[in-house]
């Protein structure tokens, strides 16, 4: 690397025009997504998937360092033994299990 | 110049093909893989690995890009035992087809213990053969689980070089297991379920730029064949010296590939079919 590990080569103000108008569309996007769940009809029981998300964007407002690592792991399995059987073909994107 | 060393062609149309070389594609590598349906016999996959090693090379040619490919039965179809087992015996053959470089992308999919077995059988035809080794982990919440549980699997039998096995669609929370292991680590660019090109970019700023590549995985599925491309423009975007982009897009695939004596990027005259 031509710059030390875990140093971009831009530095905050560049890094900042480059990302900002598409991390700006993504944060409407979550926002939009909410209103429209809580518009809808049909069951209003929390959905674990939704839930997850919201768990996550309290870690990305922390202000602790790997937020995207801290993201992934909250929403992955933490089980360590094979599964009996494969439970279908796809996963869901994040564990139902509730995290404490 | 660039090599994508992770992407499925038979799903793809010529067009892509096309594309990529205009791209500045020359060397693509197709592991086996799930087709979107079960096949209903073991015959199916002798279709599909003479697919893989007969006709997509010569679909490539027509655009000066070297076509190779990987064997296995994916672990998405590895659930019946029997029938896994059947389609495992198959492979030794085609691992003395000329455009084939190993073993792959075998792994899990939904950690299952059959899967695992399966995997292991996978591992043990690999050491037999001394064939290099793609690994496929897990989609989305069964990554960090099923990468734990392969890597292990790899240390307790114990017989393959770290270095000649590269662990596939790493993310932020499963790359550290795998260079710090030794082995190579893939980087899929997909557009929702695995790494956006700024991620990927974030992880070579993090980790480095030895033992890694990007891909596209390119499938039947939402994805995209142009993603290495589209990779490389980030990392120019985000300020990276064009040697680190060379080595990442080029370099590194051809330093990995090139452990078996099947792998060519050498430049290759398109033959117009
Ligand atoms: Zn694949």
């Amino acid at each position: 690397m031509s710059t030390p590990a875990g140093t971009p080569p831009l530095d905050r103000k560049a890094l900042i025009d480059l990302g900002f108008i598409e991390a700006r569309a993504k944060v409407l996007d979550i926002a939009a997504f909410l209103d429209r769940l809580d518009r809808a009809g049909g069951d209003a029981t929390p959905d674990f998937r939704v839930e997850a998300i919201r768990a996550a964007l309290r870690i990305a407002l922390e202000t602790s360092p790997a937020r995207a690592e801290r993201i992934l792991k909250s929403w992955s399995d933490p089980t360590t033994e094979p599964a009996a059987r494969a439970d279908g073909k796809a996963a869901r994107g994040v564990h139902p299990t509730p995290k404490t | 110049m660039y090599i994508d060393p992770h992407i499925h062609m038979v799903s793809r149309t010529t067009d892509d093909y096309a594309r990529m070389a205009v791209a500045g594609c020359v060397a693509v590598t197709e592991p086996a893989f799930w087709a979107g349906f079960d096949r209903s016999s073991p015959a199916g996959f002798q279709d599909y690995f003479r697919q893989l090693t007969e006709t997509e090379p010569r679909r490539a040619a027509a655009y000066g890009i070297r076509h190779h490919s990987w064997i296995c039965i994916n672990p998405k179809e590895a659930e019946d035992h029997g029938f896994a087992r059947e389609v495992m015996s198959m492979i030794p053959a085609f691992l003395e087809r000329p455009n084939v470089l190993g073993v792959g992308e075998i792994g899990l999919n939904r950690n299952s213990r059959t899967e695992l077995a399966v995997f292991e059988e996978h591992l043990e035809i690999a050491a037999k053969h001394n064939a290099l080794v793609l690994i496929h982990t897990p989609h989305l919440e069964d990554k960090l689980k099923g990468t734990r549980l392969i890597l292990d699997a790899i240390r307790a039998h114990g017989k393959l070089d770290p270095a000649r096995i590269l662990v596939d669609h790493v993310e932020e929370h499963t790359v550290r297991l795998v260079l710090e292991r030794g082995f190579w680590a893939g980087m899929t660019l997909y557009p929702d379920t695995k790494c956006t090109a700024a991620r990927a970019v974030d992880i070579i700023e993090m980790h480095g730029t030895n033992r890694i590549w990007i891909n596209s995985a390119g499938d039947w599925g939402h994805s995209d064949p142009l993603a290495v491309p589209k990779a490389v423009l980030s990392m120019r975007a985000r300020g990276h010296t064009a040697a680190d982009i060379h080595k990442i897009s080029f370099d590194n695939p051809r330093a990995f590939l090139s452990q078996s004596k099947n792998f060519s990027a050498e430049p290759l005259r398109p033959t117009v079919a």
